[in-house]
């Protein structure tokens, strides 16, 4: 099997995020990995450990995502790859979507490629979608499960979290999945795994490396980036002198203020 | 009038989803301020009552693409019929509820139609003919506004319970148009479903009661002997605290959340867990039981409208965000909260 993961570098989920001058700033927070990838990262470490093969991670960012890469080697993958290209640093989905198609199809040859269910930045979740229908392979989004992997088959089983409950769905590979984070759980770099990452050297690809040609425009436009209104409450403390009494109190409070 | 506004109604098995309908109004409100009308798409097996349901909730006609190989909602099949309507009906606004499927949907259609696509709207104004979203970035931190600048249809997911679900009016008639979509062979196979626990649908709640970590500390609970394991032990303590939990839901029609905490300790399913790795929800009220409030889970639930705090911990960070607090043994409290709300409600 031969593996693909994508990954993201994002601010740290515990940053302080302002905009400052229209701009989002995070302060000196650190820079990560996207959380949500770890565990495609993990999955598709587990499933070449099951099946053979072997992982490569891909991103698409500022030279600085290299950290991100690093983690992903870290963690266990074989090879990492970083798309880098001035044209690409603002754009949206449907030009990254464009950019990691490109890329796996200059990699060639692969089974399989995982993707964390969204970015923690932008928070939009529909890259994954968009590079499969770009290579042309079934979209397996927010996968819960993989029930059966068959290399020899050429096929590959997984459960898909809805909102209202699993859908069982097979597919031909290649195939692209997204993970949720109920499908496993990262490991930690290992002593040994982070020190062959920092001696590892990744290739940077250009645009015109992979074949993108001219940059198309990103179909989306930011007018705005705003804090949102700050939501004044001031708490009530409901006391008494038993639960019972509290209850009350807070039932007849929440009757009286017709939040109920 | 040119009908340029288009609205999918997104359905699981048949059934339309909780905030169907709402879009349906969301939309019937951008094509107001655009001089439009509103087309419904209906995508599916035997699905025209839905083509029905959405005109009677304010769409003026309604497009159904019927196909056998569209029983099962799949990613491929369902773009392509999506695309095919939208081309046809040339459509130059196009409103989905964000749920799982619309999210992939929604995304694959972007790319057959090379335009942009914008989840998570919390909101939207009408400006110079196109449609301003405003959506929730790094977990609510932040907010942005968003237009698709492309000259093709602008593609907007919207959450639920942003908008109103307007009256059905049984009446209403609009004209309902089948669409035929060159759909080509399906390459996956839907093996079948799997449900989840029936309950309340988180995002659609009005009224949620959640639990945390603290569910479990109920040092008055002996365990069955034959628990020997300590993380068991502690796992079947918190189960019976969430039996207190869905007992007030029960009571409240309400759903049932968890803290990260909750759920990575194992005492009920990522389903259910509401938070920046969760689900976002926004309903009139929630019930915070155990909970200590971190960054991430206030990111999944801080826009409720009314916030109940029920914590032993007076400076749990909940308190800050909640409207009512209770600091009390919540296996006591909410036991009673349950007695005197089913008793004022009547239920």
């Amino acid at each position: 099997m031969n593996i693909v993961v994508c990954v993201k570098q994002t601010p740290d989920t515990a940053a302080t995020v302002t905009v400052e001058n229209g701009k989002v700033s995070w302060g000196d927070a650190p820079l990560v990995i996207n959380p949500w990838d770890e565990f495609a990262v993990e999955q598709a470490l587990r499933t070449k450990e099951a099946h053979g093969g072997k992982v490569i991670a891909l991103s698409v960012g500022p030279e600085a995502a290299r950290e991100a890469l690093k983690h992903a080697l870290a963690m266990g993958c074989d090879e990492a790859i970083l798309v880098s290209d001035p044209g690409l640093l603002t754009v949206d989905s449907l030009v990254i979507s464009k950019a990691l198609a490109a890329a796996i199809d200059k990699i060639g040859g692969i089974d399989l490629a995982f993707f964390g269910r969204q970015a923690v930045d932008s928070d939009t979740g529909v890259t994954p979608a968009q590079v499969a229908r770009r290579l042309g392979w079934p979209a397996l989004t927010l996968v819960a499960a993989l029930s059966a992997v068959d290399p020899a088959g050429k096929t590959i089983s997984v459960d898909r979290a809805f909102d209202e409950g699993r859908q069982q769905v097979k597919s031909p590979l290649p195939a692209l999945i997204s993970v949720t984070k109920e499908i496993c759980e990262p490991r930690y770099p290992s002593f040994m795994g982070i020190r062959k990452a920092s001696k590892a050297t990744i290739p940077v690809w250009s645009a015109a490396d992979i074949g993108l040609g001219a940059i198309p425009a990103p179909a989306l436009s930011w007018t705005e980036v705003f804090a949102p209104p700050k939501i004044e409450t001031k708490v009530e403390m409901i006391t008494g002198d038993s639960a019972e009494a509290m209850a009350a109190k807070l039932a007849a409070r929440l009757l009286e203020e017709k939040v109920l | 009038m040119a009908t340029n506004v288009f609205v999918y109604i997104d359905h699981y098995n048949g059934q339309a989803v909780g905030a169907a309908w709402e879009i349906v109004g969301a939309a019937r409100k951008a094509a107001e301020a655009l001089g439009a009308g509103v087309t419904a798409v209906v995508i599916g097996q035997g699905v025209s009552a839905l083509a029905e349901e959405a005109i009677q909730h304010g769409a003026d006609e309604a497009r159904i693409v019927d196909d056998p190989q569209l029983k099962d909602y799949r990613p491929e099949s369902y773009a392509t019929a999506l695309t095919k309507v939208l081309k046809d009906g040339g459509a130059q606004v196009v409103f989905l509820p964000t749920t799982a499927r619309t999210r992939e949907l929604a995304a694959v259609t972007a790319v057959d139609l090379e335009t942009g696509v914008v989840p998570d709207l919390v909101g939207f104004e009408v400006k110079d003919g196109k449609v301003v979203g405003t959506r929730p970035i790094y977990a609510g931190k932040l907010m942005e506004k968003v237009v698709v600048a492309t000259a093709g249809p602008q593609i907007f997911l919207i959450r639920s319970r942003v908008f109103p679900k307007p009256e059905a009016q049984q009446g209403r008639k609009g004209a309902v148009t089948k669409v035929d979509a060159a759909l080509g062979a399906a390459t996956t196979e839907v093996l079948g479903y799997k449900a989840t626990e029936a309950g309340v649908s988180l995002t659609d709640a009005a009224v949620i009661v959640s639990g945390g970590r603290g569910v479990s500390v109920n040092p008055k609970l002996t365990p069955p002997a034959d628990i020997t394991d300590d993380h068991q032990k502690e796992v079947w303590r918190a189960q019976q605290g969430f039996a207190l939990i869905r007992e007030l839901a029960a009571v409240l029609n309400a759903a049932v959340g968890a803290s990260r905490a909750a759920v990575d300790a194992g005492y009920i399913p990522y389903a259910n867990q509401v938070g920046q790795t969760g689900k976002v929800v926004s309903p009139d009220v929630y019930v915070a039981a155990g909970v200590s409030g971190a960054i991430q889970h206030l990111a999944g639930m801080r826009t409720s409208k009314t916030i109940v705090a029920i914590n032993k911990d007076v400076e749990a960070p909940i308190f800050k965000v909640a409207r009512f607090g209770i600091v009390g043994d919540l296996f006591e409290v909410l036991p009673a909260l349950t007695r005197e709300l089913k008793a004022k409600l009547s239920r």
